[in-house]
């Protein structure tokens, strides 16, 4: 065979299908292959990993005994791991929830207002995803110097307004901490959904909404039963995605409030508590592999579970124009 | 092929013998990036007196420290020396058997230490030193003298005069504390740099021998001490993080700072104007001891698996002499446990005659081997305390009941 095939191409045009099929796969399996041996490596030969440490008594970096599921007993059931554990999980579920309100709510309102090309849209459609390019690790630093409790712009700005007496130490303050964490994730990312909702407007069909728009008169009709509906699958992507997010929050609690999920855990979420139990906190406690992992291998079930559930029945209720 | 095999084995034979009197390579681990300068002059001594031995610096982010170590020891890709960690984080390294247990014959400078110093690289399974003790830190309280001096205080002799002064700093319009609680482990500091003389060192013997608990009377009694000050510490400062006590303090803000002796060498660097005095916060009564909370920061040790045991351990020994322990302590102004030294530094001498009086930092020395650490639930029931949620007496009770779930003493 090697030899024809060295002029095949111009000679039998018949065979030229076949060579390109062939051609094909190669090219298909040279861009798949290396993403993933990346999968494999670094993703799920973590998850399988993780799921086997869990099984084990650690003690430091020395692996004990098998123990089956006593690391998740603890971490679930065993006080005092598990009141810290539940007291993450109910943080990440507000945190779920707030900004499923705040920043998909908010992302949704936005682009119809750009959608609709109110006045300054084009200026509007950069500054709201700007911030989304940037990185967590800055925003986190300079939204943590604006609430400073004593130089920082927040208290400053309240107290030259004559609002002094709403100055409070907001990343100190029981009350307040975490939800200044939830305004600076909803300012820090509401540009993304902004975005998708409106990829998702732009893809609607003129004359569904000029045939709509002699129905009703309403835009809140127009919004509820017809818009809304049609995007769908922008609604899916941004609830989904928020939904992992938010239960994977760590890297703005970690910048702003640090490690312990301060004050006394009014900030924690599973992240945290999954880092320092796994890899210890310097200046307080030491690491447990076991209980870590098992953290770990709950919450990547957790997210797993819901998220494919949730995407099947958001799914389902898509319609396709 | 006969002559090649004996060619060979003659080769390696030769080469075996060699060997030791080849250069033997060691590397040595830090999480001291800021000390390179100073560890390259003290390799620099030692490698003149040992001609056969070259030792390599390698420096590592702190905060990663610990996590590229311990992969490193466990991959078999450690190195022959290494910067260790003391008490709980000490133990998760050696209770793994990656260090070599080192003796007095090893490193006779380990005898003349002291029983806090050596059992801070101590395995508690075995009894077993793993580690050469390198700076110990003290829990103390910082001053800015140029403060104290400009309003007319001294010292304080009782905690009253203490009250005092802060009041005295705070009625001037500056701050009298820079200390916050935002970050969780400054709450463990606080409670050993100002409360240490009230509670009173029979209670710490107590502690460690399992006699008491922190529901005890007197430990409650510091825990409110501490309550009562907080009222001197800046407004908003349970929102107020690490860095910015630093800064306040450092910037001459601020008239006191409690916390560690590690502070000072940071607020000099920023500073250089800055007048620093120290004293130990006192107790109620004048003659009540003046005590200071003192704990190890960590060790060198020797890896267990090294091709090299024998130069590892000479250059620990070395470790724990006079001559390296002159430069250690006064190039980088630390206090060492090392006998013998003296110090050039006036307020490093003067806080190593406070560490006469001391107390350990207890929840690092006797309550970070298991979790819930001592640490973790001191911390967050201070922060809590000190943000008016709850009282000394639920803080303490929450404290014990913490380490009670695994810590026998406290369970009857």
């Amino acid at each position: 065979m090697p030899a024809p095939t060295l002029n095949g191409i111009s000679r039998t045009p018949a065979r030229t299908p076949r060579l390109r099929v062939s051609g094909r796969g190669l090219w298909i399996t040279f861009l798949l292959v290396p993403p993933v041996v990346v999968m494999a490596l670094f993703v799920i030969y973590p998850i399988f990993s993780a799921l086997a440490y869990a099984f084990y008594d650690w003690q430091g970096l020395a692996r004990g005994d098998f123990v089956g599921f006593a690391n998740f007993e603890k971490v679930l059931f065993q006080q005092p791991f598990a009141a810290t554990t539940w007291n993450a999980f109910k943080n990440n579920i507000f945190v779920f929830f707030a900004l499923m309100i705040i920043q998909n709510g908010l992302g949704f309102i936005l682009a119809y207002a750009l959608w609709r090309d109110l006045p300054g849209a084009r200026f509007h459609r950069i500054a709201v995803f700007l911030p989304v390019v940037l990185s967590t690790v800055i925003i986190g630093y300079v939204w943590k110097l604006f609430f400073h409790p004593i130089f920082g712009a927040v208290n400053q700005l309240l107290k030259a307004v004559g609002l002094g007496s709403l100055a409070t130490p907001w990343l100190g303050d029981a009350d307040t901490a975490l939800n200044a964490l939830i305004f600076v994730n909803a300012w820090a990312w509401v540009g993304f959904p902004t975005l998708v909702f409106l990829a998702g407007l732009q893809r609607i069909p003129s004359e569904i909404l000029d045939a709509a728009r002699m129905e009703t008169d309403s835009e809140l009709t127009l919004i509820r039963r017809v818009i809304w509906p049609l995007i769908a699958p922008s609604a899916t992507v941004c609830f989904v995605l928020l939904f992992i997010g938010s239960f994977n929050w760590f890297e703005l609690p970690y910048i702003m409030v640090g490690l312990d999920g301060s004050p006394y855990g009014n900030t924690d979420v599973l992240g945290l508590y999954f880092y320092r139990t796994a890899f210890g906190n310097q200046s307080a406690g030491i690491q447990d592999f076991g209980m870590g992992s098992a953290l770990a291998v709950l919450m990547f079930l957790f997210i797993a579970v819901v998220a494919t559930t949730w995407t099947i029945y958001l799914r389902k209720r898509e319609i396709e124009v | 092929m006969k002559t090649f095999v004996k060619t060979l084995t003659l080769g390696l034979t030769a080469g075996a013998i060699a060997a030791p009197a080849m250069a033997q390579e060691l590397s040595l681990w830090s999480w001291r990036q800021e000390d390179r300068a100073v560890y390259e002059e003290l390799i620099a001594a030692f490698e003149a007196e040992h001609p056969e031995i070259t030792v390599t610096f390698e420096a590592f982010e702190a905060s990663s420290y610990a996590t590229i170590l311990s992969t490193a020891l466990a991959g078999d890709s450690g190195p022959d020396l290494m910067m260790v960690r003391a008490y709980g984080a000490f133990e998760a390294v050696a209770g793994a058997n990656y260090l070599m247990p080192l003796t007095e014959a090893d490193v006779p400078g380990l005898a003349d230490m002291t029983a806090p110093a050596i059992a801070a690289q101590t395995l508690r399974a075995d009894g077993k030193v793993y580690g050469v003790p390198f700076a110990s830190q003290t829990m103390l309280v910082i001053y800015n003298k140029g403060i104290y001096e400009q309003l007319g205080l001294s010292e304080p002799q009782t905690w009253d005069e203490l009250m005092a002064n802060a009041k005295a700093v705070k009625d001037a319009g500056m701050y009298a504390f820079a200390n916050g609680t935002a970050t969780a482990w400054q709450n463990e500091t606080i409670v050993s740099a100002l409360t240490s003389s009230v509670v009173g060192s029979e209670f710490f013997d107590e502690i460690v021998a399992g006699t008491t608990d922190f529901t005890d009377p007197r430990y409650v009694s510091g825990l409110q001490h501490l309550q009562d000050i907080s009222a001197y510490f800046p407004d908003g400062f349970t929102g107020l993080d690490y860095a910015s006590s630093q800064q306040l303090f450092a910037s001459g803000m601020a008239a006191m700072f409690a916390g560690g002796s590690f502070e000072i060498a940071n607020f000099r660097a920023q500073n250089p104007d800055l007048e620093i005095g120290v004293f130990a916060a006192p107790g109620e009564a004048a003659e009540d001891e003046k005590l200071v909370g003192v704990f190890f920061d960590g060790g060198y040790a020797g890896n267990a698996t090294t091709e090299h045991p024998e130069a590892v351990k000479a250059f620990l020994a070395y470790t724990a002499t006079p001559e390296f322990g002159q430069v250690f302590a006064n190039k980088l102004r630390n206090i060492t446990p090392i006998a013998g030294v003296t110090l050039e530094d006036g307020l490093l001498n003067e806080i190593a005659e406070l560490n006469r009086a001391a107390v350990p930092y207890i929840m690092l020395t006797n309550f970070r081997y298991e979790e819930p650490s001592g640490s973790v639930l001191l911390q967050a029931e201070v922060q809590k305390m000190l943000a008016g949620e709850s009282t000394p007496e639920e803080a303490a009770e929450a404290v014990t009941s913490g380490i009670a779930t695994y810590y026998a003493p406290f369970q009857d």
